[in-house]
């Protein structure tokens, strides 16, 4: 038994990290709405299936005229970005700032209401594939220059050009957007607005504006990891981005929601979480327990951790605002 | 509320004023939208057909035969309403139907309290017919002949001992994968391992598994439906992975191929209970027909569906005569049916007493290299007898 699974843990610590940066770009959307808005913009993750969607259009309609795989793959990435950015700031403008001028102090209005807008995202994407193509299942169109694999580390680990394509976009929307938030004027308003809304309009800032533009990051982040999504995992249909939706909001909580590093530790932790339990589990319970309830123990202990510290990894006890 | 009430009676008078003496209609109800649509229309036009050519026969004996096609979604809460429209209607006196044995098994309990009788071309889930309803019926096999069907094959003809098998979690995943299982331990091969996944797209821990799992596994065999499986494919053949793979109806799909791949579909073993058009030499002139109506090529569910209209006009046939030339009820069609038999496209048909065919083929299929879902090679026919009721 433990022979099998150390043969195995080099690949499993690989896929695990892919699938943990992919929920970890997810997670980043979360955060940032949240960190500004203290609302949970459950339709971040139509947004993120959105950019899917995009992607694998993208592919479908320029690979025959583009031949460079990682320009295409360029271009799907700044469509799918740009199209799930304005998605997510349309979602902001009609459904959660009407709702905020009117002053709702309802915490549970605007929740509920995002929770509609994502049933209407993938219907509303369902019924546009369904006219357009009568296809429910969007597949990735394979492409040449992408598909090379490697092996490491005398095969024990198997790793494909799109994988490190996946981490290595994910690292540069992390470092981007610390420096975006950091060392920006853009960014200092930011803050200024999560820290005191009121207060941030009468120093001259629109607040309207800065809000609209942090769904815009967070959108268009959400879209580029559901291009890379599409890309590593192939078939995408209006519903895929529920349960990679959920997780990353779960990494963005783990992490210290708010916290932007935190949602890239949080989503690591969660991908290592899932896929170490969904390769071992058969393996560790000899049989008993299948891959089928790896997001029941991966959940557990996500409890379990926040039950011994609940303001997440790096998140700090939040103190009333002064 | 009184109003109510009248409105009601009125509404219910109506309904029966409608009903008209000359009229007979049957109904289909199959996806016609979503993505099992293709699927379902097949369903749709095969009982379609059969209606076309036999309105004149049913003229001569002084009715009007038309066809009414619901739309059940592949969801058994819309199958359960349209139920309840299609009991409303005394014209309609049997259904074909359904695609999803899902959508089948409480459907049909909405037709047995008025005794309408449903003839199936594709419900596989032992239960449909385990249920003893006097009213339901299939022409097609079983799933707890299905899998065995394809242990059998894959233990005396591949001489494949270890086999790694998954399921979608599903009634009929998971059955077929157990019935699969169940059978090759019986003849002395073994099940490496037995997983469940609701998996979609990423089935990296999976396949981590096969390239782990000792003894090695000689075969892949997959209890589910194409589009979990299509996926599954790829990402296995991409990361190097060649064993062979089988699975059950839900990979009888082109979508297969698609979202496969060509060079990763190909090879592919599937047990189906719907044999290709290439299966039935009798089939090959309906499907002209079928092709130069319908502008489509007739496949396994058109030709079953085509031959389950055929099972309830013969029985009607039978109920009108009995009756000296009147119309029917709809519990004389229901016990007509199960006297019917009959030689349709797919061979005899004649029900048992639970309304399973007596003896249902069963078809085991290999994916052309080609991608073209017509060229998949027939390698066996097998005809077997449904299991008496548990």
């Amino acid at each position: 038994m433990l022979e099998q699974i150390l043969a195995l843990l080099p690949q499993v610590i690989f896929d695990g990290l892919i699938l943990g940066f992919v929920y970890a770009m997810v997670a980043l959307g979360y955060t940032m709405v949240y960190g500004v808005l203290e609302l949970i913009n459950f339709a971040h993750s139509e947004i993120f299936m959105i950019g899917a969607v995009v992607g694998v259009e993208v592919f479908r309609y320029l690979a025959p005229h583009v031949g460079n795989g990682f320009l295409l793959l360029l271009l799907a990435l700044i469509l799918g970005g740009v199209v799930a950015g304005i998605t997510a700031i349309l979602v902001e403008r009609f459904a959660y700032r009407p709702l905020r001028k009117r002053g709702t102090t309802n915490r549970l209005v605007p929740l509920i209401t995002a929770i509609g807008v994502s049933f209407i995202l993938q219907d509303l994407v369902r019924l546009i594939e369904g006219l357009w193509h009568n296809e429910f299942f969007l597949r990735m169109r394979t492409v040449e220059d992408l598909e090379g694999s490697v092996s490491l580390l005398g095969g024990a680990i198997f790793a494909q050009t799109k994988s490190f394509i996946l981490m290595g976009v994910s690292i540069l929307m992390l470092v981007g957007l610390t420096y975006l938030v950091n060392r920006t004027k853009l960014g200092v308003a930011i803050r200024a607005v999560a820290q005191d809304l009121p207060t941030a309009s009468l120093m001259g800032i629109d607040p309207d504006r800065i809000i609209s533009r942090t769904f815009l990051i967070g959108g268009s982040l959400g879209g580029v990891a559901g291009v890379l999504f599409a890309l590593q995992y192939t078939t995408i249909t209006p519903y895929v981005g529920f349960l990679p939706g959920i997780k990353a909001f779960t990494a963005a909580v783990l992490g210290g929601i708010g916290n932007i590093p935190g949602a890239m530790l949080g989503g690591l932790v969660l991908g290592q979480l899932e896929n170490f339990f969904g390769t071992y589990l058969p393996i560790l319970t000899n049989g008993n327990f299948g891959t089928e309830y790896k997001d029941v123990v991966a959940f557990l202990i996500l409890i379990f951790i926040l039950l011994v510290r609940p303001q997440g990894l790096l998140g700090q006890v939040v103190k009333e605002k002064v | 509320m009184r109003k109510i009430g009248l409105l009601a009676a009125g509404v219910a008078a109506l309904g029966m004023a409608l009903g008209q003496a000359n009229v007979i209609k049957i109904a289909t109800q199959s996806p016609l939208s979503g993505p099992q649509a293709a699927l379902g229309e097949q369903i749709k036009l095969g009982a379609e057909l059969a209606i076309e050519e036999a309105k004149a026969k049913f003229k001569a004996l002084g009715f009007d035969l038309v066809l009414v096609p619901y739309d059940d979604q592949a969801n058994p809460d819309v199958g359960v309403a349209n139920a309840n429209r299609i009991i409303n209607d005394p014209d309609i006196l049997g259904v074909v139907g359904h695609l999803n044995s899902g959508v089948a098994i409480p459907s049909s309990e909405v037709y047995a309290r008025v005794n309408l009788v449903m003839v199936s071309p594709a419900n596989t889930n032992p239960r449909v017919t385990d249920r003893k309803l006097p009213n339901v019926n299939r022409i097609c096999g079983r799933d707890d002949v299905q899998g065995p069907v394809g242990a059998e094959y894959a233990f005396n003809n591949l001489k494949v001992k270890n086999v790694f098998v998954i399921h979608d979690k599903t009634a009929y995943g998971q059955g077929l994968a157990e019935e699969f299982k169940k059978r090759l331990e019986a003849l002395g091969g073994k099940a490496v391992a037995f997983v469940g996944t609701e998996e979609t797209s990423n089935f990296v821990p999976i396949i981590n598994q096969i390239r782990a799992a000792r003894p090695v596994p000689e075969l892949i065999y997959f209890g589910g439906i194409y589009s979990q499986i299509g996926p599954f494919v790829k990402q296995l053949r991409e990361r190097g992975v060649k064993t062979r793979l089988m699975g059950g109806d839900g990979l009888d799909a082109s979508e297969f191929v698609r979202l496969a791949g060509k060079e990763n579909a190909a090879g592919t073993f599937y047990t189906t209970v719907a044999g290709p058009v290439s299966a039935f030499p009798k089939a090959k002139a309906v499907a002209q027909r079928f092709k130069q109506k319908y502008g489509k090529d007739m496949e396994g569910f058109g030709i079953y569906a085509y031959d389950s209209a055929n099972v309830i006009l013969a029985a009607l046939e039978a109920a009108i005569k009995a009756a000296g030339g009147k119309k029917p009820t709809r519990e004389q069609v229901a016990q007509a049916v199960r006297q019917v038999k009959m030689e349709g496209l797919t061979g005899t048909i004649e029900f048992d007493d639970k309304g399973d065919n007596k003896k249902a083929k069963y078809f085991v299929m290999q994916v052309a290299s080609t991608g073209n879902w017509a060229d998949n090679k027939l390698i066996r026919v097998i005809e077997m007898a449904a299991p008496g009721a548990k």
